[in-house]
């Protein structure tokens, strides 16, 4: 979708690029006088706790070395000892920047183990979610890329649209940024009429907001300029790397895990999936910027073919009764209890489901052995994958497109350390 | 997407190849899950990636369990497969003793095992032979023990006024 052929790109082919890295870089010094720069660990440009040790010839960086795990909260141990509801704020955690994604992923991994059917309207209700998530998760994405090539502007003007985004999760679930949105088996309530209401003026306000945003930097002379074959990965090395998402996209590799195997009824929408051609900063912008106007898409069907229906799931040992029941029904007391205390009969067994997050494949591998807390309960964190490729993608390049690499992959602390 | 692979066809396959090697097969949730010896688990990985019928090519997950009542195979290494290609995901796993918990590497098979096998390494003190650079990578250097495995519990032992009925395991 960005270009119908690598001839239109101003940018250098990837196998050209890759020479000059890789080949050229031993005799082309600048004196021979090679450096070390500490980039990070708390350093404005990294937005989160990244540490690279970097050996630089003059500007150009000659190698890199990574230390991750400064905010590492052992969130899979954690999770051995807390009950399946009590995991969700852990999920919350991980990609702050898109939560409700990962605790709907959580969610459905857990229906997923205790074979729980929920409605159709909670799919679709899910699924405007964590489109509205992905939105937001990409927009600051894309707007932080453009604070690092050094306009502001779009930064500012599209958080007021990331805040009414936040404003909806608020109406869901009375939290902003760590949602705990949603519960096993559904939602706690429906949708208020004021979330309808602020839906409607954010369908109706943000495309053109977002437009203007698009004009601003899509085909701006410095913004190209400064981004095209800054930090490219091909496709076969993202693939080799496990890459997920939109940074694999952007190399050219179409897998999105909605499509490959869809959950939470994402079969019934119509939507592309964008690819770029040259895995650089400037094709994970645009894959990020085109998804944006996808998930507008999905979130209208949805919205527009909204079911009629419960909000929640039939399962009383999961999900907690409504307090005037338990207050005024023997039966609902009973379940309240049993939740509350553990009582509940589990499965025993191992699933693996995953979801597509702000970064890509967003996996929980649950093993249960019939506790209340899972017996092991791991996180794919697409984050922490394809992190590890990025001394490749930043050999050979400026220190300033170090920089913009590393915003273009949208790496997040929170999720990268776990 | 459908599935140009369906678990029986994938598992006849795989027992021709590999036979003895494969110890168990089971389709938990739908999801094709083999047990295999510690010693053929590199080969059956590059295998099913460059058998050109399966093209099981990119590596979704990789880590460790710990089962202390299993005597002699108390660690486990499980790898999640997926076949972008054929849709078709994979999981294996293998069991190790904690005595000497060692297993061939396969970063030479997937460039992203490099960071997983650290971590489990780093939470398991799994011994990754031929990985280039096994050293811990989310916890400090000079920790001593491997946290992710069951005896080291979340909470003080001595504590007697949380009870593990009511506070999870």
């Amino acid at each position: 979708m960005i270009a119908s052929s690598e001839d239109n790109l101003p940018g250098m082919k990837i196998e050209k690029l890759h020479e000059e890295i890789y080949v050229g870089r031993s005799n082309d010094t600048i004196d021979g006088d090679i450096s070390t720069l500490n980039l990070g660990p708390t350093h404005p440009a990294t937005h989160g706790i990244f540490q690279n040790v970097l050996k630089v010839d003059g500007e150009k960086i000659l190698s890199s070395e990574q230390t991750v795990g400064y905010i590492h909260r052992a969130f899979e141990k954690l999770a051995e000892r807390r009950p399946f509801n009590q995991i969700t704020p852990i999920t919350d955690r991980l990609n702050y920047c898109s939560s409700p994604i990962n605790n709907m992923g959580w969610h459905m991994t857990v229906e997923k183990l205790i074979g729980a059917e929920v409605p159709k309207r909670v799919d679709y209700m899910r699924v405007i979610i964590m489109e509205l998530a992905r939105i937001a998760d990409h927009l600051v994405c894309n707007s932080v890329i453009g604070v690092d090539t050094g306009a502001l502007t779009g930064f500012t003007y599209v958080f007021q649209q990331r805040e009414k985004i936040y404003e909806l999760y608020e109406e869901v679930c009375g939290a902003r940024l760590t949602t705990n949105i949603g519960r096993i088996g559904g939602f706690e309530r429906d949708f208020s009429p004021a979330f309808h209401q602020k839906l409607n003026d954010f369908l109706k306000e943000f495309p053109k907001v977002f437009n203007e945003f698009d004009a601003l930097l899509s085909r701006n002379r410095i913004f190209m300029d400064r981004t095209i074959g800054a930090g490219p990965i091909s496709a076969q090395r993202a693939l080799d790397y496990s890459f997920a998402g939109p940074n694999l996209r952007a190399a050219g590799v179409d897998y999105d895990v909605r499509v490959m195997n869809p959950y939470s009824s994402y079969e019934d929408f119509d939507f592309i999936v964008p690819v770029g051609t040259q895995g650089d900063t400037y094709d994970r912008f645009q894959v990020r910027q085109e998804e944006i106007r996808q998930s507008l898409r999905i979130i209208e069907q949805a919205y527009k073919n909204l079911p009629e229906g419960d909000y929640k799931a039939d399962i009383p040992e999961f999900y907690l009764p409504p307090k005037e029941a338990v207050y005024n029904n023997m039966e609902a007391l009973i379940y309240h209890f049993k939740i509350v205390m553990g009582e509940t009969p589990i499965p025993v067994g191992e699933v693996y489901h995953s979801v597509e997050g702000g970064n890509g494949e967003l996996g929980y591998y649950l093993i249960s052995d019939g506790g209340r807390s899972p017996y092991r309960l791991q996180f794919r964190r697409p984050c922490f994958i394809y992190y590890q490729a990025y001394p490749e993608m930043i050999t050979g390049q400026c220190i300033s497109d170090a920089v913009l690499t590393l915003s273009s992959l949208n790496v997040i602390a929170g999720e990268l350390d776990a | 997407m459908q599935s140009n692979l369906n678990n029986d066809m994938v598992l006849e396959l795989l027992q021709k190849q590999f036979g003895e090697a494969i110890i168990t097969a089971d389709t938990p949730y739908d999801l094709l899950t083999i047990e295999v010896s510690p010693s053929s688990c590199y080969d059956i990985i590059a295998w099913i990636k460059d058998e050109p019928t399966l093209a099981i090519a990119y590596l979704t997950n990789l880590g460790g369990v710990h089962y202390p009542q299993n005597e002699g195979r108390e660690l486990a290494v499980v790898y999640h497969l997926h076949s972008l290609t054929n849709n078709f995901r994979i999981r294996i796993k293998t069991f190790l003793s904690i005595e000497n918990p060692s297993i061939a590497s396969i970063v030479a098979i997937h460039n992203g095992a490099n960071w997983m096998e650290r971590e489990t390494f780093d939470f398991y003190g799994i011994q990754f032979e031929g990985h280039p650079n096994l050293v811990r990578i989310l916890n400090e250097d000079s920790m001593d023990y491997f946290p992710m495995r069951k005896e080291y519990h979340l909470e003080d032992e001595t504590r007697e006024d949380k009870d593990d009925r009511f506070f999870g395991r």
